[in-house]
């Protein structure tokens, strides 16, 4: 929770600097997932990451739809993981699946 | 997430109060729901209200369907708290591995000589008894006490102040024949049984640890244990599959 919180604490460092900022967070996850629900990743227009939503596997992919949140303000419902194999290609390789909403801040 | 969110769960945090922030994935509209009220443009039932307040009793965020719309529910709890009642060794090593595990971390100790800022790094350091410190900070179901003085003036006043309190864990160091020779003491006090019962003494779990940085490995190992068991209570009894 506390790991929350201190994205949070960056994420108002970059707003109050003047950047486009938006936070990923998990919301749902299935099997074998590396952070639990209510894992944080805040991401600035310039695409600095703070926190994380998996080990490192599909931040890259979250990062991109962030700064396109940022750029239009829309939210985003991502789905990672729906099997082994597909796990394999967008990097997770625990097989565990993870839903992460992305959303603007401000 | 609006900037007056995030400005808000800090403060929260500041306050050491707990929130949920609900957020209907169709829109990000949200509203923040603390125990006694709630703020934000996300418009609150009583369905939504009752899901927040369980989500914030068993510190889980989750996702959830309320009326066709799906809400996201993400608990905000503050930082669970360890007090170490005795600036020592131990506390040295305990310290800093309880701040590693995201614990909130205060060490007391009224003598001057063991508590010093030097002696604990970047951790809270209270030069002053502890139950005076205990009424100062105000305990709750989210702090964990641990004795380590070995000395009944320094360590009974603390004990009987986190007993009557309803800190979710309470250890003392000492041998088994320390810890009978404290109940003697403390049931004098006034400390009934049950109250007596829930203090870890010997503190720790039984994995063999000698040396200051094991003991407090083992202190700390049962201090999870006992976060996990009581969330998963909380949580309600799983079911079984038959």
């Amino acid at each position: 929770m506390s790991d929350a919180l201190d994205v949070l604490d960056q994420v108002g460092k970059w707003k109050n600097s003047g950047k486009g900022v938006a936070v990923a967070t998990v919301i749902t996850t299935w099997g074998s997932s590396p952070r639990p629900v209510g894992s944080q990743l805040g991401v600035d227009e310039s695409g600095a990451m703070v926190g994380s939503v998996s080990g490192g596997c599909i931040e890259g992919a979250v990062v991109k739809e962030a700064l396109a949140a940022i750029a239009d303000g829309k939210p985003r419902l991502l789905d990672f993981g729906v099997t082994d194999e597909q796990a394999w290609d967008v990097g997770l390789a625990c097989g565990g699946k993870v839903q992460v909403f992305v959303e603007k801040v401000g | 997430m609006k900037t007056e969110t995030v400005t808000a769960l800090q403060a929260a945090r500041v306050e050491r109060r707990a929130v949920v922030l609900a957020t209907r994935l169709s829109d990000a509209s949200e509203t923040l729901i603390y125990p006694d009220r709630a703020e934000g443009t996300l418009a609150t039932d009583a369905a939504l209200l009752a899901a927040a307040h369980r989500a914030m009793e068993i510190g889980r965020s989750e996702t959830v369907d309320l009326g066709g719309q799906k809400i996201f529910l993400n608990v905000y709890v503050p930082p669970a708290r360890l007090i170490i009642v005795g600036a020592v060794h131990i506390a040295q090593s305990l310290a800093p591995m309880a701040s590693l595990m995201d614990f909130d971390v205060t060490v007391i100790d009224p003598r001057r000589a063991f508590a010093t800022d030097g002696r604990f790094p970047g951790v809270k350091v209270m030069q002053e008894w502890a139950d005076e410190a205990f009424e100062k900070m105000g305990l709750d179901s989210s702090t964990a006490v641990v004795t380590l003085t070995h000395d009944p003036k320094l360590d009974d006043p603390a004990l009987e102040y986190a007993l009557k309190s309803d800190v979710f864990y309470v250890g003392a160091l000492g041998s088994r024949r320390t810890h009978a020779k404290r109940q003697e003491r403390l049931t004098e006090a006034g400390i009934s049984a049950e109250q007596f019962a829930r203090i870890h003494g010997p503190v720790g779990l039984n994995i063999g640890a000698k040396s200051p940085a094991e003991i407090a490995v083992s202190i700390l190992g049962q201090i999870v244990e006992v976060r996990a068991r009581r969330l998963e209570a909380l949580a309600g009894p799983k079911v079984v599959a038959a």
